[in-house]
């Protein structure tokens, strides 16, 4: 694209110029020039066709698709757009994964607030929570992407600073340790909703944090926010394991918020098994969980057995000092000697231990 | 508009044209442009797992160099401030340089910030619901989009009053935006810096104390680059660079520099002497954690020694001399890409908040596409200067038929003759 031929076009144009009279720029075309400009220009492109190459591998209904450049935030959907919605993902899980889901939108019940709690007296560090979840919820098997982490703390201490995170035992659970499972607290002020630049995330009206997967941009700033390292990316696309006969080991029961599966690049986490909790069943860690360590109800009903936990047992919450108010607590077996006869408050300041029992430890 | 367009196209020819060193030098740029262009397309085929981000780790080397990066955009203005408060006049065309660099560089940002997006298809949800003014993100995106068209204007507008030799209508078009664009470099940098700092989750981030250092090394680092521009501006074309304004960018970075260090200083005794269990990623980035984490300590160590001598070089009567000031100037330019750029963003990360420890190296692909990215900013900003020397030395104007030769001391003199004297 050069052009140093002008030179021979360089006289007469000097004449132009000191006749004051603007003359416009025209490209003196000798065939020698012209020829080294082709080259260059040739090689140029070849250059970038060749940089781009890489492309002819993209999915292309993933990154190009007008329906769902389209898509409006799942907020504002109204009912005949999800449904349509729904279908196309259920079209999509079809093509991609050769099976067609039962794919809901299930809403929250207006004045429920669920609350989950754990009983590190009694957790063993079996780990069964964090597979059942990976299986209930349509995680990545490769890489392996899980809700759950378990901590095994060492007896004396409760800092999970130091805490061992890949242990590996032919028997759990060791007599030196003890076991404490993490994941989303959903937060009653949650810094991740916070931070999310186009609200992709939010807390709905039962208090569970969801993301809506067709929206993230994938920023992981909510990844950076979260105190609780809760969240988790989809570095790649997800890979599900298959029988033998190729089908797919998914979960068919799925919603839009939920366990749907998701794509390249968008964040993921626990969002209390919506899918089950909202239709009244329990989630799959707490199912599986085979010492009773997991609690999880609704706090507005004092019947509930968190709410009777929160009244009755010793009680708190992981990093209060960063102010989140986790609908997530601890627990412990013992009964607290001064046991609340009347329901727990329903807002998340009730879970703060110091609030609640008055006496201390 | 017609001779805009005009203007423009003959830009784009310009920016063609230039002696072999000037080919090499684009070659070798748009080579290294190319190389991260491919890398990002398998980046995006493949996803960021190609890169070396983890979950425990999930911001790297893309975040790192944005943040470097907006230092740089927002130390333009310290070209400005001099000029346009203090009425210095030796370093009035080159308040251009400095706001084309700020050009260059946020384009630099905007780019590794969107290669650092998991689903950048999804971009134009920004537009279309924007959680401002909570999310410190969408602050962000504000400020260096509104400084890059700031900046741009007050360039574009200077330039091309220049080449139509015009007297530009200074209180009308530049003044106001010019003192705008001060206080914007300001707050490109600290709304930079509050995005990390106000989460509560990373102690390591989350100190009063990071917006202050960060214009600080900024206004280091920044004025450090320009002043090695200039060198190559008046070494490669016929424009004289004022040696008083190098002088005066020496003054910059000297204040600005010491300013850095003793923040850091502060920062460092109150971490360590306090010794609370938050201090573990400012250990993890000095001295490494038990069990061989230790990928950043020689990397913190080089930036704090570099800083260190380029501050007692600038402090000496040695920085009189060009080449001594040359060389803290380069110091200065790693160091901080250091200190601010991985030093500030991977050790926030490790230990994760649950307390496990994964370190983080980058991937040869994220490499390249980081190499590629910067190779694409100084291809931009040459592409800048080249076509702003020849109108700033008014051979480029709408009347001149300016012959599209190299324009260097190698230039033939017969060209000097038909350019009109401004």
């Amino acid at each position: 694209m050069d052009h140093t031929d002008c030179s021979s076009q360089h006289d007469q144009r000097h004449v132009g110029t000191s006749s004051g009279t603007p003359t416009p720029y025209r490209a003196g075309l000798t065939r020698r020039s012209f020829l080294r400009r082709s080259t260059a220009a040739v090689g140029g492109m070849a250059a970038l066709v060749a940089a781009l190459s890489p492309l002819k591998d993209l999915d292309v209904e993933d990154m190009f698709s007008v329906e769902r450049f389209l898509q409006k935030h799942y907020k504002e959907l109204s009912p005949e757009e999800l449904e349509k919605v729904l279908e196309r993902i259920r079209a999509q899980v079809e093509r991609d994964y050769k099976f067609r889901p039962e794919l809901k939108d299930i809403k929250a019940t207006e004045g429920v607030q669920f609350v989950y709690g754990l009983n590190l007296s009694r957790c063993i560090g079996c780990r069964r929570c964090v597979h059942a979840c990976v299986k209930e919820n349509n995680q990545s098997r490769s890489p392996e992407i899980q809700y759950i982490r378990v901590l095994e703390i060492p007896r004396g201490t409760i800092d999970i600073e130091h805490s061992n995170h890949y242990y590996d035992r032919k028997e759990v659970p060791d007599p030196d340790s003890f076991y404490m499972p993490v994941q989303c607290h959903q937060c009653k002020k949650p810094p991740c909703v916070k931070v999310c630049p186009i609200e992709a995330t939010w807390q709905e009206a039962d208090g569970i944090t969801v993301i809506d997967y067709d929206w993230c941009i994938g920023c992981r700033y909510c990844e950076a926010a979260c105190p609780y390292w809760a969240r988790r990316f989809n570095f790649a696309k997800p890979t599900y394991a298959q029988d033998d006969e190729g089908n797919y080991l998914l979960n068919h029961t799925m919603t839009y918020l939920s366990n749907r599966p998701r794509q390249q690049g968008v964040m993921e986490k626990c969002h209390f098994c919506l899918q089950r909790t909202r239709v009244g069943r329990l989630p799959a860690c707490l199912e599986v969980c085979p010492v009773g360590a997991r609690k999880f109800g609704d706090v507005t009903d004092p019947e509930s057995e968190v709410s009777q936990i929160l009244r009755s047992k010793r009680i708190f919450v992981l990093k209060k000092e960063v102010g989140t108010e986790p609908r997530f607590f601890y627990y412990f077996d013992e009964r607290h000697p001064q046991t609340k006869t009347s329901a727990p408050t329903v807002t998340i300041e009730g879970l703060e231990p110091g609030g609640r029992t008055g006496g201390g430890h | 508009m017609n001779e805009y367009a005009r203007f423009l196209w003959r830009c784009f020819r310009i920016s063609f044209v230039g002696d072999w060193r000037y080919y090499a030098w684009m070659t070798v740029l748009t080579v290294i442009s190319l190389l991260g262009l491919n890398a990002y397309c398998k980046q995006l085929v493949n996803g960021l797992m190609t890169t070396g981000m983890t979950d425990q780790v999930s911001w790297g080397m893309y975040i790192a160099n944005f943040t470097f990066l907006v230092g740089m955009a927002a130390a333009a203005v310290m070209l400005v401030i001099p000029v346009y408060i203090y009425r210095n006049k030796e370093l009035h065309d080159l308040v251009i340089f400095g706001e084309l660099l700020a050009v260059a560089v946020i384009v630099m940002c905007l780019l590794f910030v969107t290669v650092d997006l998991g689903r950048p298809q999804n971009f134009s949800h920004l537009m279309r619901r924007f959680n401002f003014p909570i999310s410190m993100l969408t602050w962000d995106v504000i400020v260096l989009n509104g400084y890059l068209l700031l900046n741009c204007h007050i360039t574009g507008y200077l330039i091309f009053c220049d080449y139509m030799k015009r007297e530009p209508r200074k209180m009308l078009f530049v003044v106001p935006f010019v003192l705008v664009a001060i206080v914007w470099a300001v707050s490109i940098h600290t709304v930079t810096a509050f995005l990390y700092v106000g989460l509560g989750g990373r102690p390591f981030w989350n100190s009063a104390i990071i917006a202050p250092r960060f214009l600080a090394s900024a206004f280091s680092a920044g004025p450090a680059f320009i002043v090695l521009t200039l060198q190559v501006i008046n070494r490669f074309s016929h424009y004289k660079i004022p040696r008083q304004a190098l002088l005066t960018l020496r003054q910059i970075i000297l204040v600005a520099l010491t300013i850095n260090v003793f923040l850091l200083v502060s920062e460092l005794f109150t971490e360590f002497y306090t010794g609370s269990e938050h201090i573990a990623s400012t250990r993890y980035l000095y001295f490494g954690l038990a069990g061989g984490y230790n990928t950043l300590v020689p990397w913190i160590w080089t930036a704090l020694c570099m800083s260190s001598i380029a501050l007692i070089i600038l402090y000496l009567p040695l920085a009189r001399s060009l080449r001594f000031f040359n060389i803290a100037c380069l110091l200065i330019i790693f160091g901080i890409w250091i200190e601010k750029g991985a030093g500030l963003i991977i050790p926030a990360f490790i230990p994760t908040p649950l307390g496990e420890v994964v370190e983080y190296w980058p991937t040869w692909n994220e490499t390249l596409i980081c190499l590629g990215i910067w190779a694409f900013g100084l291809l931009l900003y040459t592409i800048f200067v080249r076509i702003t020397i020849p109108v700033l030395a008014g051979k480029l104007t709408y009347d001149t038929d300016y012959v599209y030769k190299p324009d260097g001391p190698s230039a033939p003199a017969s060209l000097e003759s038909t350019a009109p004297t401004p």
